[in-house]
């Protein structure tokens, strides 16, 4: 296979920290770390949604896994303008975590007790997440969702890889969402196929790139 | 393109603990679902297919030494070991792959009236995979799909592109899903559940029926073990309507789409499908998608009928179960009925099956769509002649 597959764009969230393409990006309430470190995970995410100054309705009533993997896919799409002539379907999201919709199931199961919430039970599907990222951008292409105990780099190369190989899709938005509790950790990345994107040197999507991305957020951010 | 064949299979159900089983109690109209009355995880009565203590007789015959695997984990490990059984594949060999499909796992264990020690790490379906995979010898990490109720068509697709990678020449592809008070409750809540079996496809249909299964299909590239007449995956695809996150689209465009790219794929046109085994839950909405789907595709003749009526919805093991149920078919060249279907209940003049339909099935289509939007499709050959 002639063309090569590259990483367009990265996106991480941890620690109350976002990159994009490995620049810190947003950290709130800069030079009041005791803040920070007492904000709640929606607080923040809540925060994030503000400044990057987004009209979407639909964000208020996801849950947190959702508002993760949308905010995270919102970045990475940012400044990339799809070719015209890309379909629908030539755009594919492939994701996956450890804890499934482990997070919202306890919140759900809370509302059993007392009258349960179909508001809630709807996003007891980690899924859930690719299918709010696809209204909002329209993208029809390949879905999955896969659980891992940790970070699969390896496999995301070859799954997502083959996909782009085979013609299946152009693009795709994969990578790791993850939410339990006020933990949270999310790497994605908008991945190409013959479009290296505008930079001088685009990155390959390789597993050593993808770990190398997924790894810098944890608290050794470069720039 | 390395051709993928299916080796063998099983399903284990409240009709029966084989795929020969379960078929023969389709063919004689026996269905899964019944009233149940007193459950714990209801307020009331309701209708779906239930596993009774039967099963958890059967599991500790078959599995003496099951230890502290959970009921989800032991019927994912019972029904694997029976397809494993006699399919020329084995669980250690290293170029065996296992996939695991399920929409909740273990979730049950969150309603246990006493504290599991280490609940988060028995809740994980990862850790779940992998007691299964370890407690059968599998070679390598397992893979664990769980995207709603596309997620038994997924596993398979899954298992067809990894062997066609050349990656892995076997995968072992296994779902199940057990109905709890989160399940029910969470259905009930969407007012999704019918009162009475579920009736796909029909003028009255008033919702879904839930239903409990665990099943296994082992997919192989390798040509020593095949059996006649000979069944292949030719392909499969997964999308998304990017409509709404609970209700289907309101054209069927999406489904339409992946199924006319799957049959393009595989070179067979729409005049050549004998056969589609649809998702059919018997809500309004998906009925309906499903049926301008098919419509839009160009498969108005074809027969098609929806299994729920038997099995109610099995979730994470539905595109499993159906997919082994119309392979079973394809070797019979026998269409079943579509159980609880009286009168034509959707826009479009879709062929619903209502009979035992004895016909020549050489090319079937196995559908599937899920909360997220998601829609999946899996195309199924059968030929005589070795390849």
């Amino acid at each position: 296979m002639s063309a090569l597959n590259h990483i367009i764009s990265s996106c991480t969230v941890g620690h109350n920290t976002v990159c994009k393409d490995g620049a810190r990006l947003f950290t709130p309430s800069p030079g009041h770390p005791d803040e920070i470190s007492s904000q709640s995970l929606n607080d923040f995410l809540m925060s994030i949604y503000r400044s990057l100054q987004l009209d979407y309705p639909k964000f208020y009533k996801m849950d947190q896994l959702s508002k993760l993997g949308w905010l995270a896919s919102e970045l990475v799409l940012r400044d990339f303008r799809l070719p015209e002539e890309w379909q629908p379907e030539d755009i594919g999201i492939v994701l996956t975590n450890a804890n499934s919709s482990l997070d919202t199931d306890i919140k759900y199961l809370d509302t059993v007790k007392d009258i349960p919430s179909p508001a809630v039970f709807v996003y007891t599907l980690p899924n859930i997440m690719i299918g709010e990222i696809s209204i909002r951008n329209k993208f029809k292409g390949e879905n999955a969702f896969f659980i891992f105990d940790r970070f699969d780099a390896a496999f995301l190369e070859q799954y997502v890889g083959q996909l782009l190989d085979t013609g299946l899709l152009k693009a795709c938005i994969c990578g790791w969402v993850d939410v339990l509790g006020e933990e949270y950790r999310a790497a994605v990345f908008l991945v190409t196929h013959d479009h290296p994107g505008d930079t001088a040197s685009p990155t390959l999507f390789t597993k050593e790139n993808l770990d190398k991305i997924f790894m810098e957020e944890n608290g050794n951010v470069s720039k | 393109m390395t051709d993928v064949f299916v080796v063998s299979d099983n399903i284990l159900s409240p009709l029966g603990w084989t795929t020969a089983e379960n078929f023969t109690r389709l063919k004689e109209a026996v269905p899964g679902i019944r009233l149940h009355g007193e459950a714990t995880f209801s307020t009331g009565p309701f209708y779906a297919a239930l596993f009774n203590q039967e099963l958890d007789q059967y599991l500790s015959r078959l599995l003496p030494d099951a230890g502290d695997l959970t009921r989800f984990e032991q019927l994912l490990v019972a029904s694997i070991r029976q397809a494993l059984a006699g399919s020329g594949v084995a669980a250690s060999d290293p170029e065996t792959i296992l996939i695991i499909s399920s929409t909740k796992g273990n979730i049950p264990l969150l309603e246990a009236p006493e504290p599991i020690p280490d609940l988060k790490n028995r809740i994980s379906l990862f850790s779940s995979a992998q007691r299964v995979a370890s407690y059968l010898h599998f070679a390598h990490r397992p893979l664990v799909v769980s995207n709603a109720c596309i997620s038994g068509l997924l596993g398979i697709i899954t298992g067809s592109r990894l062997i066609q990678s050349g990656r892995y020449k076997n995968a072992v592809v296994a779902g199940a899903d057990l109905i709890s008070k989160f399940v029910l409750s969470g259905f009930q809540s969407f007012q999704a559940v019918s009162p009475e079996p579920c009736r796909p496809f029909d003028k009255d249909r008033t919702g879904i029926t839930l239903g409990e299964a665990s099943a296994t299909m082992i997919l192989t590239c390798k040509k020593d073990h095949l059996s006649h007449p000979i069944i292949k995956v030719l392909g499969g695809r997964t999308g998304n309507d990017a409509n709404h996150i609970s209700g289907p689209s309101r054209s069927g465009n999406e489904l339409s789409y992946i199924i006319q790219k799957v049959l393009r794929d595989a070179s067979v046109s729409a005049q050549d499908i004998d056969f589609i085994s649809a998702h059919g839950t018997a809500t309004l909405y998906n009925d309906e998608m499903e049926a301008k789907a098919i419509s839009l595709a160009g498969m108005d003749a074809v027969p098609v009928n929806s299994l729920k009526g038997y099995y109610g919805h099995t979730l994470g093991a539905a595109g499993l179960v159906e997919s082994i149920i119309t392979i079973a078919s394809m070797k019979e060249d026998l269409v079943l009925p579509t159980m609880g279907f009286r009168e034509h209940g959707v826009t479009k003049p879709i062929h619903v099956n209502r009979s035992l339909l004895h016909t020549p099935l050489e090319y079937c289509l196995k559908t599937a769509s899920g909360f997220g939007g998601c829609n999946a499709a899996v195309l199924y050959s059968k030929t005589q002649q070795r390849p």
